[in-house]
Parts: C-alpha cells; sequence; structure tokens
C-alpha cells in the first residue's frame, strides 16, 4: 500500500514537469507567431480562455489515466511466467462511477462552451462593414460606406468593431487571422457573418485556412491595425483617385499598363483599366506587401513578380506576359507610384 | 484428401498462383486484404515522406503547389481506402470467421469479389499518377473545388471513380461481416459470449453500410456535375457547395469510427490475452462500441463549425460530439482495468496494445478543443487537427493493427514473428510516432494551416516542422524494421504452437496455421473464453486442468470428424466481375473503348457466376 501511494506521488510530480513544459511550449510558440494563445481581441481572448479551460480539464485527466496505465502496466508485470491472477470480470459500482464522472466533465465542457458562444455572438451596436471575398488566390476587401476597395491587407481603426461580410468568388476559403479570433468560411453564394475588434494597433498575419488549390499556401493577409487619426488619413488617401504619373518612367509604365493584357483584369480608377479579375492597383504602392502577402513591396520583388507571376505563385491566374527588362522596370516605376 | 468424410476442393491444398486468384478461402481472402493493405501502405508513407520533406524548411521547393495537393490527397486517401479499411477487413476475414466457429464467410464469393475490389481499385486509383495527374482536391474533396472549371484533369474523375469501386467493395464485405457474424456462429455462441473483436468488426460492418451511401450518392452527384452539366454543387447555378459537405461528413465522420472501432477491438482482445485476465466489464466494452456507432452518425456537423451554420445548429453537434466521449472513456478506463491486478507479459503485442491506449488517449482528449466550437473556429483547419487524427488514427488505429498482426502472426504462418525485431519496431515506432505529430499540436496553435505545400520563415513555424520531418524519418525506419521483421520471419521465424499465447478465444484452439475446414468438428460454446475453460478451471483462482490426451482436444484435428465437410468451389468469376467494373471506369476517365470491353468482362463474369454452383457437384451433395 505505502509502495503505492509512493508510485503514484511520483508519477503526480512527472505529471507537473510535463505540464511546465507544455506551458512553456505553449509560451515558446505564442513569442513570435501569430498564434491563437496570443489574442488582441475580445473575440480571440474569449477563444482563448475557454481553450485555457479545457487544457486545464483534459491536462488533469491526461496526468491521472497515463499514471494509471502505466502504473498498471509496470505493478502487474508477471513476475512468474506460470502465475495466473484472480479473474475478475468488472466491478459494476465503480463502471458506473467512471461513467457518470466522465459525463459530469463533459457537461461542465459544454456549458463552458454554449457561454463562450452566448457571449461572442452578440453583434456590437456600431460596426464598420466590410466585405472579404476570396479569390483564387488574393483576398478581396470592400468598404461599401467608404467607397474603398483593395486587397490582401485590411486595415481598420483600433478599438472598433468590424463587421465582416464573407464571401468566395470561385471554391471556398476561409478567412482566418489568429490573433483577431476564429476563422470563417468565405463559401461562394453565401455571405457569412463576422465580427472583428483589435484592441492593439500593429500588424496581424493571417492566411486562408481551407484548401483552394494550388497556392492555397500563398493566399496570405495582413490586418494593420490604425490609430483612429491614421485610419482617417488612410481612407482620405484610399478615396482619392489614382496618381497621375509625373516622372517619364512611370509614364512610360503607364503606356505599357493601359496597352497590354493588364487592363484586362485589373482596375486603377481614373484610368480606362477597368478589369475586375485580379486585385484593384488604385493605391498598389500604399500597400506594404504584394502577390498576396507573399512578397514585401518593393521594386526588385515587382519586378520579379511581373516577370513571372506563376514562378512567384503557383499556378496564378496572371500568367506570364512576355515584358520585356525596359517595359517591367516602367511598370514598376508605374505601379510603386500609386500610393 | 483420403478421408471419404472431407469434401473440400483440392484447390485449398494447392500454392500455385490460380488457386490464389480463384480463391474464396476467407483465410487466403484475409492474406490477400493485409498483402495489398501493406503494399498501398509503401505507396501512402512514401507519401508521407515527400510531405515532410517539402515542410522540413520554409519556403522548400521540393514539392510544389499542385504537386503537393496531389501527394496530399492520395497520402489521405490512400492511408484511410487502402491501408486502415482493407488491413481491418483483412484482419477480420482471416480470424472472425474462425473467432465464432465458422468453416468460411457466409458468402465466399462475395468475399472474394470484395478483395479484387479493393485491390483493383486502389491500382485504379493509383493508375491517375500515370496517367495526367492524382486527384489533388484533398480526400474530403470540397466542392467547387472539385468542378470542372477548377479541376480540369482527369485527377478527381479517378478520385470519384476509385472510391466508387472502393466502396463497392466495403459494402459487400459488411453485408458478408453482418451475416456471417449474425448467423454463422457455433452453437452456444451468444451475442452476449461474442468476442470483442468480432463485435467491434459486427458495428463497423453495420457503419459501412448506412454511411456509404451517403459518399457514393455524393461522388455520383459530382459525377454528373463534371460531365453531364448538372449544377448540384455549383453556387452559380443555385447549387450549394454546402450539400457536398453535408453528404461527405455524414459518411467521413463515421468513416472515423469505421477505423476505430475494429481497432478498439483488437486491443480489447491482446490486453486480456496478455494480462491473464478476461477483459473488464465486457458488457460496457461491447455495448459502449454500439453506442460510439450510433452517436457517430450525429456529428458530422463538427467538421462544419466554421461554414456559417447557425449556432443552436453547432451547439447540437458540439454536444453531440462531446457525448461520444463518454463510450470512448469508458473503454480506456475498462481496458486500463483489465490490465490492473493482471500478470502482465511485455511481448510485442501488447506493447502496441498498451502503446495505443496511452495515445488514443491524447487523440480523443484534443478532440474535446474540436468539440467546443468557439475554440474549434480558431484551431480547426490547422496542425492541431493534423495532430488530433493521427493521435486516434496512427497512434490509435495503426498502433493496434500492428498489435494484431504480431498477435495473429504465429495462427496465419505458423511462426512467430521476432520478439527483438519487434521491440526495435516498437521503440522507433513509438518514439517516430510522438516526434513526428506531438509538435503539431503546437503548430496548429501558432496558427499554421493544414494543407499548405509551405510557409514563410519567422512565424516559430520552423523548429517544430523540422521536428516533425526528423520524427517522420524515424517512424518510416520503424516501419522498415516491420517489414524486415515479417519477411525474415515468413521464412526463418521461430515456429508457433497452435496456442502460443496462451489465448482466450477460440481460433487458438485450432492449428496454426489452421486447416481450409478450420474446424473438423465445430465445438460447442459455453462461455466468453472456450479456449481458456480448456485449459483452466476455477473462479476467480483458476488453475490449470489436466491436460488431455495430446492431440485429441485440438478441434481442428480432421480425424475426430464425424460429418462431411463441405467448402465451397474455388471460383475465377468474381475477380472476372471485379476486372469488368474497373476496366468500365477506366473506360469513363480515359478512352471510350474501355467502356465496352468492361461491360463484357462484367456480364461474362456475372452469368458464369450465377451458373457455377457453390459446392462442387462431385460429391453429389445437395442441400
Amino acid at each position: 500500500m505505502a509502495r503505492t501511494g509512493g508510485a503514484i506521488r511520483g508519477w503526480a510530480r512527472g505529471g507537473e514537469a510535463g505540464l511546465v513544459i507544455l506551458s512553456a511550449g505553449l509560451a515558446g510558440c505564442s513569442a513570435q507567431s501569430p498564434a491563437i494563445l496570443a489574442p488582441v481581441s475580445p473575440k480571440g481572448r474569449a477563444e482563448a480562455e475557454l481553450f485555457w479551460f479545457i487544457l486545464a480539464i483534459t491536462a488533469f485527466v491526461f496526468v491521472v489515466v497515463e499514471a494509471l496505465l502505466l502504473y498498471a502496466v509496470i505493478r502487474f508485470r508477471a513476475r512468474d511466467p506460470q502465475a495466473i491472477p484472480p479473474q475478475i470480470h468488472g466491478n459494476r459500482a465503480l463502471e458506473v462511477s467512471w461513467t457518470t464522472v466522465t459525463a459530469l466533465g463533459l457537461a461542465v465542457i459544454f456549458a463552458m462552451t454554449w457561454r463562450t458562444m452566448a457571449a461572442t455572438s452578440t453583434p456590437p451596436a456600431e460596426a464598420i462593414p466590410v466585405k472579404v471575398i476570396g479569390h483564387q488566390w488574393w483576398w478581396e476587401f470592400q468598404y461599401p460606406t467608404l467607397g474603398i476597395t483593395t486587397a490582401n491587407e485590411l486595415v481598420i481603426p483600433v478599438g472598433r468593431p468590424i463587421r465582416l461580410t464573407v464571401t468566395a468568388a470561385d471554391v471556398i476559403h476561409s478567412f482566418w487571422v489568429p490573433q483577431l479570433g476564429g476563422k470563417m468560411d468565405a463559401i461562394p453564394g453565401r455571405e457569412n457573418l463576422l465580427w472583428l475588434q483589435a484592441d492593439v494597433e500593429g500588424t496581424y498575419y493571417g492566411q486562408c485556412a481551407e484548401l483552394c488549390g494550388a497556392s492555397h499556401a500563398n493566399m496570405r493577409l495582413r490586418v494593420r491595425v490604425v490609430s483612429d487619426s491614421e485610419f482617417q488619413r488612410w481612407v482620405e488617401a484610399q478615396r482619392a483617385p489614382a496618381a497621375q504619373p509625373v516622372e517619364p518612367l512611370a509614364q512610360k509604365g503607364y503606356q505599357v499598363f493601359m496597352s497590354k493584357a493588364c487592363v484586362g483584369c485589373h482596375t486603377i480608377d481614373g484610368t480606362p483599366a477597368r478589369g475586375k479579375v485580379g486585385p484593384n492597383l488604385t493605391h498598389v504602392g500604399s500597400r506594404t506587401t504584394i502577390a498576396a502577402g507573399l512578397l514585401e513591396n518593393t521594386p526588385e520583388n515587382l519586378a520579379r513578380w511581373l516577370d513571372n507571376p506563376p514562378a512567384v505563385k503557383p499556378g496564378s491566374l496572371m500568367p506570364r506576359l512576355g515584358l520585356t527588362p525596359e517595359e517591367i522596370q516602367a511598370l514598376v516605376a508605374y505601379l510603386s507610384s500609386l500610393k | 484428401m483420403a478421408g471419404s468424410a472431407v469434401a473440400w476442393p483440392r484447390v485449398y491444398e494447392e500454392r500455385g498462383l490460380l488457386s490464389w486468384l480463384t480463391t474464396v478461402d476467407h483465410k487466403r481472402i484475409g492474406i490477400l486484404y493485409i498483402l495489398g493493405a501493406g503494399f498501398f501502405a509503401l505507396i501512402g508513407g512514401l507519401e508521407a515522406l515527400l510531405i515532410r520533406t517539402q515542410l522540413a524548411v520554409p519556403n522548400n521547393r521540393v514539392l510544389v503547389g499542385e504537386a503537393y495537393n496531389q501527394v496530399l490527397t492520395m497520402h489521405g486517401t490512400t492511408m484511410i481506402f487502402l491501408v486502415v479499411m482493407p488491413v481491418l477487413a483483412g484482419l477480420g476475414n482471416y480470424v472472425v470467421p474462425l473467432m465464432i466457429g465458422a468453416r468460411d464467410m457466409a458468402y465466399p464469393r462475395l468475399n472474394a469479389f470484395g478483395v479484387w475490389m479493393f485491390l483493383l481499385g486502389g491500382l485504379f486509383l493509383n493508375l491517375s499518377f500515370l496517367l495526367g495527374g492524382a486527384p489533388d482536391a484533398g480526400w474530403f474533396g470540397y466542392a467547387p473545388l472539385t468542378a470542372k472549371t477548377f479541376s480540369k484533369g482527369t485527377g478527381i474523375d479517378f478520385w470519384i471513380l476509385g472510391l466508387q469501386l472502393l466502396g463497392i467493395s466495403s459494402i459487400t464485405s459488411s453485408i458478408n461481416f453482418v451475416s456471417t457474424i449474425l448467423l454463422l456462429r457455433a452453437p452456444g455462441l451468444t451475442l452476449n459470449r461474442l468476442p470483442l473483436f468480432a463485435w467491434t468488426t459486427l458495428v463497423t460492418a453495420f457503419l459501412i453500410l448506412f454511411a456509404m451511401p451517403s459518399i457514393s450518392a455524393a461522388l455520383f452527384l459530382l459525377f454528373l456535375d463534371r460531365h453531364l452539366g448538372t449544377h448540384f454543387f455549383n453556387p452559380a447555378a443555385g447549387g450549394d457547395p454546402l450539400l457536398w459537405q453535408h453528404l461527405f461528413w455524414f459518411f467521413g465522420h463515421p468513416e472515423v469510427y469505421i477505423m476505430i472501432l475494429p481497432a478498439m477491438g483488437i486491443v480489447s482482445e491482446v490486453l486480456p490475452v496478455f494480462s491473464r485476465k478476461p477483459i473488464f466489464g465486457y458488457t460496457a466494452v461491447a455495448y459502449s462500441s454500439v453506442a460510439i456507432g450510433f452517436i457517430g452518425f450525429t456529428v458530422w456537423a463538427h467538421h462544419m463549425f466554421a461554414v456559417g451554420l447557425p449556432p443552436v445548429v453547432n451547439a447540437f453537434f458540439s454536444a453531440a460530439s462531446m457525448l461520444v466521449a463518454v463510450p470512448t472513456a469508458i473503454k480506456v478506463f475498462n481496458w486500463i482495468a483489465t490490465i490492473w491486478g493482471g500478470a502482465v507479459r511485455y511481448r510485442t503485442p501488447f506493447l502496441f496494445a498498451a502503446a495505443f491506449v496511452a495515445l488514443f488517449v491524447i487523440g480523443g482528449l484534443s478532440g474535446l478543443f474540436l468539440a467546443a466550437v468557439p475554440v474549434d473556429w480558431q484551431v480547426t483547419d490547422t496542425y492541431f487537427v493534423v495532430a488530433h487524427f493521427h493521435y486516434t488514427l496512427f497512434g490509435g488505429s495503426m498502433f493496434a493493427i500492428v498489435a494484431g498482426i504480431y498477435y495473429w502472426f504465429p495462427k496465419i504462418t505458423g511462426r512467430f514473428l521476432d520478439e527483438r525485431l519487434g521491440r526495435l519496431h516498437f521503440a522507433l515506432q513509438f518514439i517516430g510516432f510522438n516526434l513526428t505529430f506531438f509538435p503539431m499540436h503546437f503548430l496548429g496553435l501558432s496558427g499554421m494551416p493544414r494543407r499548405v505545400y509551405t510557409y514563410a520563415p519567422g512565424l516559430g513555424w520552423e523548429g517544430l516542422n523540422l521536428l516533425a520531418t526528423v520524427g517522420a524519418f524515424i517512424l518510416a525506419l520503424g516501419f522498415v524494421v516491420f517489414f524486415v521483421n515479417i519477411a525474415r520471419s515468413l521464412v526463418a521465424g521461430e515456429r508457433a504452437p497452435d496456442d502460443p499465447w496462451d489465448g482466450h478465444t477460440l481460433e487458438w484452439l485450432t492449428s496454426s496455421p489452421p486447416p481450409p475446414y478450420n474446424f473438423a468438428r465445430i465445438p460447442v460454446i459455453h462461455s466468453r473464453r472456450p479456449a481458456w475453460d480448456r485449459k483452466y478451471t476455477g473462479n476467480p483462482h483458476p488453475h490449470p486442468v489436466i491436460e488431455a490426451a495430446e492431440g485429441n482436444d485440438r478441434v481442428g484435428e480432421v480425424e475426430t470428424s464425424e460429418e462431411p465437410i463441405h467448402l465451397p468451389s474455388p471460383s475465377l468469376w468474381p475477380l472476372i466481375l471485379a476486372a469488368g467494373l474497373t476496366v468500365f471506369a477506366l473506360g469513363l476517365v480515359t478512352h471510350w473503348i474501355f467502356i465496352p470491353v468492361g461491360l463484357l468482362l462484367f456480364a461474362l463474369g456475372l452469368v458464369r457466376w450465377v451458373q457455377q454452383p457453390l459446392f462442387p457437384e462431385a460429391h453429389g451433395t445437395s442441400s
């Protein structure tokens, strides 16, 4: 009996050590990652709290069950190969108790789940509406009340609720920015609602979470959470028509853009470019990334993209256009000027 | 054979290729299932290694875009439909008739048809790699990515028709299991005495019969969408992509239990034998399988919490998903209580079965996070889910399957698998498995979605991915040791007696390997442990019975037979029928010329099958 107690205490200590390692692992991965356990939104926090609650229960069950199993396996190893233990067929009282305890534990987890669902599903009173449209393989963001259309970078003011209407243009995608809360599928023909609110300024990483074809891995996005005043400035800038090219190289780029296939797919407000297939480029120069968040928005990367899009983003609907290096340089100058 | 009382076709004793192609013996069919699954496991395993190699470091270029999606899709499809399901069907085919004292399955030729359909369906699916590209929309094939507009090649068509062929195999084998287990039990073998592996095989067969029609219908509609211009799943024309998800997961979630229940059955056989105790709480263990089977049909939408279903619907499926943890937990507690107080022998089957319990607990607990809707919104479609289901289907099913193979190998071959290699295999598989899949929990929590072929550096995902890749290669090494062990033991393994593990169930009362007719006399069953009861007497403190005269006690000995034994004739026609369907499917995807050829073969197989009498006529017996 004493030996049994000692062994159980030993396993319990092992379990504590395991929990410490587990917590360290969880904390470690949140340092630099878009971690769901480093939320910056009320919804994300509620989800993380429920996670920790369930983890506490499951970690306890894990330690107890694994300890019992290990103990049984070690303690009851046959020393005499001929030994025949007492033949126990069951124990009604024991079986009823562990069934009841399990059911009660699950009821508690479900109650907490229900509570969190109720708390996170209440729509905020005043929210900025944004339409999110998933495309193969980029994100379109429309601000219907502000008259803005942009791509791959959602800019929102800090502390203000945003009402996202999530849908898709082709196949199913899933909109997900881990630190701002759970994902919502973007399904063609359906409009799903998702509330978003960020409490800390910064840039948050996200990406498509539903297999959507060859470049599913390359369908990334950023949410830039900015102060109210910065948001106002951003809105003003975005609502302005596209900048007229000033420099000669940029002017040449304008000519290239308007005479090549570009216009068939892209819109630049205030120009003849009215295509709707690809991202709106009216203010592409103001975005921090290009190619659905794959590359930093630098002249070198832009040139690389224009030269051979499918090499950057496999399966890309934008084909290799066979542009000359001169044309690419001119286009880079023009597109970069579209702040 | 000289004995006039014995009547079975000579081919049962033969070893040539034709004897295998025409076999209707459940034991040979079981072996074919297991060998086929082993072959496809090599392919599925190589696909897994390709995936892990690509993901070892960020921005890797080993397997990019479309190619990655093909390998990803085929890895999942292969492991589910060509490895886990058939190897369980194979073990069930070999062992269940022996366990219940039957001479064969209820429908021997249908049984042969099932295994040929599996083998040919598996080859058909993999043929896609050579004929224009494998399917690439994931094993779940969400519409409308599978529509002609977005998947122009024939990969999706191979997937649709391949799964249909495999579905035919599963349904026929399930009909056979249900009939066999319900109708062909030895006298006295009531359901209340049925071995637990037979119980779970029975429940699984019912699950397949109720779940398969859903995916068959969905695949049929998808085929119409792709080729006849219907719009069942096309939102632009009033169709609904979510219809696909409901139809798919109504099959897809029970499918998970189809893969785990027989594995639980294996563990429920192995743990008692190696603990030298009866299963603790037989009734609870048996009926919890039935409960899992029922509840398993009410949880499918937990795969769809993020599609925008109403909160009340989400809450219902959340509660149902948590409910399924009750019968599962009952099993776990009963397994531990079975070991508790036993005389545990650390042989390889026991190591794998005990590891199954340890790892399955982790998979079960991580499942609770996915049942809790708000947490699921975060972790669904991330590596957390990849970790979760590999703990249930690899740590769970695969560990149990390996336990079952070490356990029944002596019965099937008359030789032991090597114990030292077995331990090395166990160590590599256990360490490799945990190193591969445990870090994936953290990857999911750090925001890494699943099914991505690459990822950027600087997101905190590099170290854990590299660790997982190292683990995958250790795991693969474990399987190399396993295959070497099997190959070596087949020719040079230690000879096994009829009852090498001091077994409990009927299969240990016949020879190793068993004769074609399994049992000369069908034994009368008086308890849940007929083999144990012949060896030990006294409860709860048993002692060995005085051995009966050597040899006379073996129910497999033909000399003790009192009445004629009838075994069905071998038949080539099940294979021809299966080939006809496969060639027909090939015609639908590739060249039309295969369509009439396939139909012709199909008709030939069907007509000749019907014309051929089940039993050899020469013996003049009728029934």
